[in-house]
Order: structure tokens, then sequence, then C-alpha cells
């Protein structure tokens, strides 16, 4: 027993086959991505920026319930809302505090009409907090940039909903 | 008039040698980071340049245009000539490396002697930058680090008296063509092995690397250094590192010599080989950081006086003996 760790370690056994597993992992494919230059693959329920989507017509989805804003646990959104000249009623005020949000979701599984989503993008640091206070028209804006995929992905996670 | 034109010829030699030298640095650094990251499966500093080469320029682009910051306790003078010792005594030894029989910039009779008191006054930068930052972490790291490049000189020191035994001079060149037969590491390989070990521990490299040990010590004697002071300790370590390489290769691998004295590799200049050789050795020094933990100080000691120094005292007394007894010692 003794002898034969002695020779071990004068022989350096376990240095030489950690340096071989070195050298054979030298050469193996590489576990991580270039990550400005490709992505990682998103599930189709990933939680990132929100958007507020529109219908194929241009008209907000929007409706005013407010579910949004009572079930979100860091009360980081505040609508206001009021009734338009043809009698529906919509949002004259959409805030969300990206500093509050815990980008939990309940806001996207609240939602009746799909109005309010949570995209794939998860890009959006900025310099200053006053441009993570995003308001409506940012949220629209986000709506119609991303909307082909959107739509594809609240198509896709509908038969589990 | 001609005394200038000397000194001009002189400088010109210098910055011949230096300026490879200091790229390969550069070099030598990203090599370091590429392969750590490929053995741990991550893809390393790849976008600045092709394959990322250019990334170590980057990196000192940035470190030339950091603000340095000189604490407001510590010993100005010193806190400044410390970087500025650790990196001019690792370019210095580079001075008597030979690259070819011819291509030496000073080919003297005690080149392995200048190496080794050069190296040794390398931890003065250390020291010294340790002392001077007047902070506990670079004092502790500089203690330890003078504790351990003094205990590992001795060993590298005898191991050095090994090949000096077989050569019989000083001079570097003439231990390389020593070696046309046969390289050292055949006839001296545990000596190789130990020196390549003392190596790591000389140059502060894991599994050695307690000196700067970042989770005790923070960044060891570097912590208060800032900007381009910081990069020139870097520099200096770097040039250490591959300094120590070349002596692994001129002392055991056979220095400029190609490996086979047949037609096509002996027409390859001997420059080539002996970068090939130290690229090996320094391949070698990064896949010793992958792979190995860093050691505890007392064990790092037991290493050095109660293993490495037997070992190598005994070898040199065999070497000896051997060469005594069937008559081989050289004769000059």
């Amino acid at each position: 027993m003794k002898i034969s760790r002695f020779l071990k370690t004068i022989l350096m056994i376990d240095f030489i086959s950690g340096l071989l597993i070195a050298i054979r992992e030298l050469f193996k494919s590489k576990k991580t991505i270039n990550y400005p230059f490709e992505k990682g693959k998103i599930s189709p329920r990933y939680r990132g920026e929100h958007a507020l989507r529109r219908y194929p017509n241009g008209e907000e989805r929007c409706i005013a319930c407010k579910l949004c804003e009572a079930v979100c646990p860091a009360q980081a959104i505040t609508i206001e809302s009021s009734q338009r000249s043809d009698g529906s009623r919509k949002t004259t005020r959409y805030d969300i505090d990206m500093m509050k949000c815990i980008y939990c979701g309940l806001c996207e599984e609240s939602c009746p009409v799909d109005a309010i989503v949570q995209g794939p993008n998860f890009e959006f640091s900025t310099e200053t907090r006053e441009e993570l206070y995003y308001t409506k028209e940012k949220l629209l804006d986000n709506g119609d940039r991303w909307e082909n995929i959107l739509a594809a992905n609240i198509k896709s996670d509908n038969p589990y909903r | 008039m001609e005394y200038l034109n000397i000194i001009f010829q002189e400088t010109y030699k210098i910055l011949f040698l230096l300026v490879p030298v200091l790229v390969s640095v550069a070099m030598i650094v990203w090599l370091d980071r590429r392969v750590w990251a490929f053995v741990q499966k991550r893809q390393g500093p790849n976008v600045v340049g092709p394959f990322g080469l250019l990334q170590s320029l980057a990196d000192a682009l940035k470190y030339i245009f950091k603000e340095i910051i000189i604490p407001a306790s510590s010993n100005k003078v010193i806190f400044i000539l410390a970087p500025i010792i650790t990196m001019t005594l690792a370019l210095t030894a580079w001075a008597v490396i030979p690259f070819s029989e011819s291509n030496v910039l000073s080919n003297i009779n005690v080149g392995i002697l200048y190496i080794f008191a050069v190296s040794s006054l390398g931890v003065y930068g250390i020291i010294m930058g340790g002392w001077a930052s007047n902070s506990k972490y670079p004092f502790l790291g500089a203690i330890r680090s003078a504790a351990q490049m003094v205990s590992y000189e001795v060993s590298i020191g005898i191991i050095i008296i090994n090949v000096l035994l077989c050569v019989g001079s000083l001079n570097l060149n003439d231990i390389v063509i020593a070696q046309k037969n046969m390289w050292f590491v055949i006839p001296l390989f545990p000596m190789f092995v130990i020196f390549f070990i003392s190596a790591l521990a000389e140059t502060n490299r894991p599994p050695f690397d307690l000196p700067e040990a970042e989770a005790e010590l923070v960044a060891g004697y570097q912590t208060e250094y800032s900007g381009m002071m910081y990069a020139m300790f870097w520099l200096g370590e770097y040039a250490n590192i591959l300094l120590m390489c070349a002596l692994g290769s001129i002392l055991f691998l056979g220095g400029w010599l190609s490996p086979i004295d047949l037609f096509p590799f002996n027409m390859i200049p001997g420059a080539i080989w002996l970068i090939f050789k130290i690229l090996f050795l320094f391949i070698l020094f990064a896949l010793v950081k992958a792979i190995v933990p860093r050691y505890r100080y007392d064990q790092l000691m037991r290493l050095g006086w109660k293993i490495f120094l037997p070992l190598s005292l005994t070898y040199v007394i065999l070497t000896a003996s051997y060469l005594f007894y069937f008559n081989l010692l050289p004769t000059t």
C-alpha cells in the first residue's frame, strides 16, 4: 500500500493522467457560445421585455380591464383609462416601471385579450433609469417590432394553456 | 563619432531582441488565456483581431489610458520603482539567450550565472512593490513570494549544477552544443521534471501562485497597482515565464538544435526550433495552470526544501560520480 502510493507520487501518475485529460478536453467542442454574435436558444415562454400587441387592423388589443395592474406583485404597472368616442374603453396611460418588474409573467397570464405579453428580447439595458420607465408608446412600439415572434410564440404555447 | 556609432549599433541590436520578446510576451498572454479556456471548454478571447490574437494589445492600450493611482500612505519612490525593476530585470536576462550559434546579443562566458543572478534579483521588484504599497494584502503577498522564490531558486541552482557537470562550461551556447548527440532531458529526466515544477514556483504560476492567491490576498503584491504600472508587473511576470521556458529548452531540450540532425530538419534556422521548444514548454505551463489546484503554503515549502532539494542534491552526486567513474568529465 505504502509502496504503491510512493510510486504513484514519485512517478506523478495523477498529474500525468490529469494532463492527458486536459489535452483531451482541449480538442473537444466548446460548451460556450460567442454571445454577442450568436445567442442561446430561448423558450417560447421566455419572459423578457414587455410589449403591447395590436390587432391585425392596427387597433390596440388592450381593453383597460386593469387585471394586470391588479395582479402585478411588484405593482409595477400603472393604467389610466377613458371611454373613446366610439364607445370602447381604452387606456390613456399604460406605464411599466421595468426596475420594479420582477418578470414573473403574471400580467401576461392574466390578460384576457393577449395584449400585454413578455417577448423574447432580453437586451434592453439602458444608461439612465428614466429610460426604464416604459410608457404606452414604447410598449406599443415593442409590440410592433416583435409582433411576428410574439404571435408565433403565443401560438406554439397555446396547446399547453 | 565612432563612440556614437557603437551606441547606435548596440541599441539597434537590443531593439531587435527586445521588440520580438515584448510582442511574443503579448502573444503568450493570449495563448495562456486561450489554452486555459479551451481546457475548460470555453472560447477564450477571440474577438479582437484574428482568433483574438490582438487581445493583449487591446488590454495594453486600456492599461495605458487608465489612471495610475498611488496610495497616499505609500512610499512613492519605491512604489513607482518596483514595477520598473520587475520588468527591466525580466527583459535584461534575455540578453544572453542564444537563438543560434552566432545569434546572441552578448555571448558571455558566465551566461547561466548571469541569468540566475538576474532572475534572483527579480524578487526585489515584488518585495518592493508589496512593502511600498503600505497595505496588508500586498505585504503578505510579497513576503510569501520572497520566501517561495528564494526556496525554489536553491533547487533550480542545484539542477543547473547537474547540467553544468555534463557540459563543463557556463556559456549557454556551449551548453546547447554539448547536447548535439543527446539532449540532457534523457539522462537528466528527473531533473527536467523538477526544473519544470520549480520554474512554475519561481514564476508564481499555479499551482504555486500563492503570492497572488485571489481568494486570500486579493491580488497579492499587485493589489494597489493600477494602469500602466500593473501592466508592467504583468509584462515582467510573463517575460519571466518565457525566460524560464527558454532556459528549460536550452538546458534540457537542446536549445536551438534540431531534434534530428537530418536534411530537412537541420535546414530550419535554430531560432525557430528554440521558439518551438519554448512554445511546447509554455503550453505545458498553461495546461498545468488549468488542471491543478493551488498548494497550501506549508505544502509549498515542504515540496521545495524537503523533496526537491534532497532529490536534486542526490542527483548531483549521482551525476558527478557517474561522470567521474566512466571518465566522462568534460575536459576544459
